[in-house]
Order: C-alpha cells, then structure tokens, then sequence
C-alpha cells in the first residue's frame, strides 16, 4: 500500500527557525558536565587524568555560565525548548536572571571543590568515582536552576540527588553508612513528595510548563486545591533545604562524608531547595505565598534559632558547620516569608552568598584540620602562629558568615532587614538579627579557640603549645588547597565591597520573580 | 474509576507512612517501595482515566477528533518508575551494608553518626 503523501505545516506545532546560537548557553552546563562526567567515568584506570577533565569541563560551564548570565541581562530572560517542540508541549529550559546567577555561583563553588579534591580524595576512592559524581551532581543543580517544567524539575532532583549519594558514601566508612541511611531516607522521601505534588498540580491545570501554570492557575475559579499543593511544596522544598522541623537529617549526615564532599553538598544542595521554593512559591503560586507567609516566617525564625543555637552546642567543627547552613536556609526562607522586592532580592543575594560562603568554610575544616588533626574545639588551636595566612582567610570567612560588614552576608542580611521593616514584618526583621548575633558568638568561639588559644584547652592565648600528632606544618600545605581558599575569600571579599552589581542581578531577578510577565512572554513568545 | 483509584492510591500511602515511621530498615525500605507506586497511580490517575482509546491522530487532521487516553501520564510514569526502581537498588544495598557494617537494622540504634555520650563543648573563653 503506497503511503499518500500529506503536507504538514511543522510551524503549528514546532520551533521552525534555528535556534540562535547564544540560546545554546542554555542547555550547555548540562550537557558539558554530562559529556565531561562520561568521559571521566572511561579514565576510570587512570584517575590521575580525572582531575584535569573535571577542572576543564567546570571551568568551560562557568565560561557558558558567565556568557548565559550576560545574555539574560542584557536581552531578558531566554527559552529553549527541547526538541523544538512548541511551549508548552516540549521541555523548556527557561533563564531568569535567579537561574543564571545561581547556576554561575554553583559552578565556581563545583570548580574550588574539584581543585580542592586533587590532593585530598584519596586514589582508590577517585576510583570510585568521585569526578563524574562531582560533575553529575553539577549537572543536576544547573539543570534544576535552568529548567522551565515542574516534571524536569523532578528530574534534576533525583539526579543531584543520586550522585550525591555516591559521595556520601565514598570511603565505605561505619559512620558514613550511618549518615548515608538517614541523608537518603530522608531526602528521597522529600523528592517523592515534590513528585506527588506535581502530579496533583498536574491534575489540576493539565500542564507541567511553568510559565503555562502561572497563567493557568490564576483563571482557576477556586484557591483551594492551590493552597492546598502550596503547603506540599512548601513541605517538600524545606525538607530539601532542611528547615525548622524537618531539618534533622542534616545534622545527622553533612559531618560524615569526605569534607570537600561535605563542603560541595553544604554549597549547592540545600540551596537548590530554597531556589525551588523561590519558583514554586513566588512565580508559580504568589496567591499560596501570601496564604503561608506568616507560617514560612514562623519556621523562617525557628530554623534560624536552630540553626545558631545549634553552632553554638557543638564540639565538632564539622557539625558546627552544619548548624551554620541550617541558619542561612533560614534567613532565605525569611526573604521568602516577607516577599516584597526586596526581600526577595536579599533572599537571592544570600543564597548566593550562601553557596560561597558554605563550600568556603567546609574547605576551610579540612585545611584546619590537616594543620591540627583535630575536628574538636577542645583539642583544637595554636594555628593563628602556625598560619597567619589561614587564620585571616578564617577570620573574614567567619564574619561573612555571621553577615558582619563589608562581607558578603552583610549586604544580604541588609537587603532582608530592610524589606522586612518595609513590608511592616518586624519580627522577622528581629529574628533575622538576634540569628545574627548568636551566630557571630558561635564562630567567635570557633575562631578564638582554633586560631587565638595556643593549643589544646588548657593552654594560655598565643602560647605555642606541643606540635600535635598528625598535623602538618603551614608550608607543607599544598598549592591545591590554598588556591580554593584564596580565590573564594577573595571572591567574598571583592563581592562585599563592590556589592552594587550583584544587587542590581538580585534585584533584577526578584523582579522577575514577583511580576511573570516577562517569564511568560520568553517561554510563549507572541503566541499569548 | 477516578474515586475506585484515589481510595486505592489512599491506601497505599497510609500503608507506606506506616511503614516508614516504624524503627526496623527494612519495613522503611517496603515502605519506600510502596511509596514509590502509590505516586505513579496518583500520577496515572491525575491524568485522567480513559479505556481503550489510544492517543491516536488521524490522517489529514492536527488534532484527534474523539476524546483519547492521555499519553503524558505514561511517559511520566515510565519515568517515574525507572528513578524509583534505581533508588530502591540503592537502598537495598545500602540496607544490607548497613546490616553488616553496625550490626543492626533498629535505627534508634544507629548512633555511629551521633553517638549518645558526646563531650559538651568548652565553657567560657
């Protein structure tokens, strides 16, 4: 039987002109570290290489990174979708100016940790795959800041997610196992929920594009069921991001795993969860937000409290830190609680800041332990005559982290104050200030005792005490673990003196976010 | 249909949050699995439920022209389905590594990570 041969006009149903070039920065960091990931995984026997793949693929995904964010700034926000089927049937991949400036901030973090782990991932376990896990859990996180759909959005999530799996349980330790239980129960029932939501959210306004939703659901005739899978997200999302009371795992877990693991896990994951929530609560779902606010400030101000307090009890650094992220998820979902401009701004701001700062403390743990042997604040000290170098990166990482002035904290904690007093949220305001001050108690501690004591507990200030077993000397350090470390904190620095860029982005973004028009019109373009 | 399946897929998540509230690892794990099929029928059945009407377009025309089955669904399933099912690969080595390395599968029992008496951080300055 002779096929008849019918005309089919394509431009009803697909993108029919090329794509323009600069619209393929879009798609590049995914498919980069997914190409730079495989080719890793075939240098399985001769890890030495791997590094150097690793470090060339981050570095070409900042390179898109930076020309993306160029792009989005200079001609709006861009769309791509996959397989040029027309919106809002194909995948999209949309670009706000909160997307590309996380997705540049998470490969510059991803880049530090891989330098980072040249010298401190030992052989047998790059082996085990630590370089295309690293760059598999970079894919996940761009393509969750990237993406346009609520499905893919999923998607991303379970890929961030089981690379960091892998991770988590690199060196096949006892207590690794036992972090590695807890971090993926818990997390992939958080997915599971985000999944569920979605397919309600489905059911509701028959489409998974997320400029599609924004329209749809403000021509539905009842809030309910919209109010209703606002409260999953927000449920789903803060279990992701770890705040006040699902925030448990993290504890439990972010102390076990290989510190640059740590450190990468503590800088881009929690965060994807804050970034999601900034989606789903302030583009697709405003009418949920405003019916939350007061609820999301209320848990805004306990994981802040947790998340100080919590610093404040600990003896181990490691969990010290991971207390430290507890409290900057907080002061994001505070920004989200406010929701005015500039508080959604100041959220921005510090999830940026946040990224930076977390993977530059973690990193930082693992330098002061090579120098002392120690994660204890007992046992630790002595390294301010061991390392004045390292005690001045410490000491700026640490005020940056408590938001003192000119670091980069500060101007986010800035922007959050201020659109709290403005939006008539004083309390919010108050909580994100007195999280403040028992956060800069909490590192003042920490750096008092491992940078200022001179050794262990009982030692006098500045009295150099006994070398202690298995630590190193300052010149023994290696050139792969000063190099994060300076280039972070000069980052931080460089950021917190100039912040008036950064603040145009985050402004941007939070403009973006608040009014969807713009979104809109990107991903449909003339069609409505 | 549609309600025959929303009491069925409410059953199967009050069975999985059972189970993943209980102390032993392998009930949270079954728990897990449940879990990850009670999403797909809610999925499937948010899609809206149609028989034998394949999603089929005929010739000459942009559009079918009957209502069909809604395909989307399906691939979200399908999807859905193999992320879960590698999960739950996971998991399961996970369970039993876990089993062998602390020699036990009662999670208040599990205090590698936190131990119970832990030294109280310095006082003071």
């Amino acid at each position: 039987m002779a096929v008849t041969q019918t005309t089919v006009d394509t431009a009803a149903a697909m993108v029919t002109e090329a794509v323009p070039l600069a619209d393929w920065l879009l798609v590049a960091p995914v498919l980069l570290t997914m190409a730079g990931g495989a080719t890793a995984i075939i240098f399985r026997k001769k890890s030495f290489v791997q590094p150097w793949i690793a470090i060339a693929t981050i570095s070409l995904v900042i390179l898109s990174n930076i020309g993306l964010l160029n792009h989005v700034l200079t001609n709006g926000v861009v769309t791509m979708v996959m397989g040029s089927w027309l919106p809002p049937f194909g995948i999209a991949f949309t670009a706000d100016p909160l997307g590309a400036l996380l997705a540049l901030t998470a490969s510059i973090a991803t880049l530090c940790v891989a330098i980072f782990a040249i010298n401190s991932i030992a052989e047998n376990e790059r082996r085990y795959g630590f370089y295309p896990f690293l760059l598999m859990l970079l894919c996940g996180v761009s393509g969750s800041f990237l993406t346009g759909d609520v499905f893919n959005l999923y998607v991303w999530f379970e890929v961030l997610l089981i690379s960091s799996f892998g991770m988590q349980i690199l060196g096949n330790e006892k207590i690794q196992i036992d972090g590695a239980v807890k971090y993926a129960v818990l997390n992939l029932i958080a997915t599971t929920l985000l999944l569920t939501t979605t397919g309600l959210l489905y059911g509701l306004v028959g489409t998974l594009n997320m400029a599609d939703i924004a329209g749809k659901i403000k021509a539905l005739d009842s809030s309910g069921p919209v109010l209703a899978i606002a409260a999953l997200y927000f449920l789903a999302f803060a279990m992701k991001a770890a705040a006040f009371p699902v925030n448990f795992w993290l504890p439990a877990s972010y102390h076990t795993p290989r510190l640059v693991v740590a450190a990468i896990f503590a800088g881009l994951l929690t965060k994807v969860g804050v970034y999601a929530l900034l989606r789903v609560m302030v583009l697709l779902m405003p009418e949920g937000r405003d019916w939350l606010a007061s609820l999301i400030g209320l848990v805004a101000i306990a994981t802040m409290l947790t998340g100080s307090l919590g610093a404040l009890a600990q003896t181990d650094i490691r969990r010290l830190m991971g207390y430290l992220v507890i409290a900057g998820i907080g002061a994001m979902l505070a920004g989200i609680a406010v929701g005015n401009e500039v508080a959604i701004s100041g959220a921005i701001f510090y999830a940026m800041h946040s990224v930076l700062i977390m993977t530059a403390l973690y990193l930082l743990v693992a330098f002061m332990f090579q120098m002392s042997g120690t994660f204890s604040l007992r046992d630790i000290g002595g390294l301010y005559i061991r390392t004045p170098l390292g005690a001045a990166i410490g000491l700026v990482l640490l005020l940056a982290v408590a938001g003192l002035p000119p670091f980069t904290g500060f101007w986010a904690k800035l922007l959050l104050v201020a659109g709290a007093l403005e939006a008539d949220r004083g309390w919010v305001a108050a909580g994100v200030l007195v999280s403040g001050l028992l956060t800069t108690i909490a590192i003042g501690r920490l750096w008092i005792f491992a940078f200022w004591r001179g050794g262990n507990e009982h030692t006098m200030d500045g009295i150099q005490a006994l070398p202690i077993a298995g630590s190193s000397d300052a010149s023994e350090i290696s050139w792969s673990i000063w190099l994060p470390l300076l280039a972070l904190t000069a980052l931080i620095v460089l950021i917190g003196v100039m912040p008036e860029a950064l603040m145009s982005i985050s402004d941007n973004g939070a403009r973006t976010l608040l009014d969807p028009t713009e979104y809109i019109r990107s991903v449909f373009g003339g069609i409505r | 249909m549609e309600t025959l399946f929303a009491v069925l897929i409410g059953i199967l998540f009050a069975g999985s949050i059972y189970l993943l509230l209980s102390r032993k690892l392998v009930r949270i794990l079954i728990g897990i699995a449940i879990l990850g099929n009670a999403v797909n029928l809610l999925i499937f059945t948010a899609g809206r439920l149609t028989r034998d009407v394949p999603p089929i377009i005929p010739e000459n025309s942009y559009f079918p022209l009957e209502a069909t089955a809604n395909p989307l669904p399906q691939a979200l399933v399908l999807t859905a389905i193999v992320i879960s099912f590698s999960f739950l690969a996971f998991f399961l080595v996970l369970g039993y590594r876990t089993y062998q390395e602390l020699g036990t599968d009662d999670l208040l029992e599990m205090r590698v990570a936190e131990p119970k008496e832990h030294s109280e951080p310095p006082q003071g300055y």
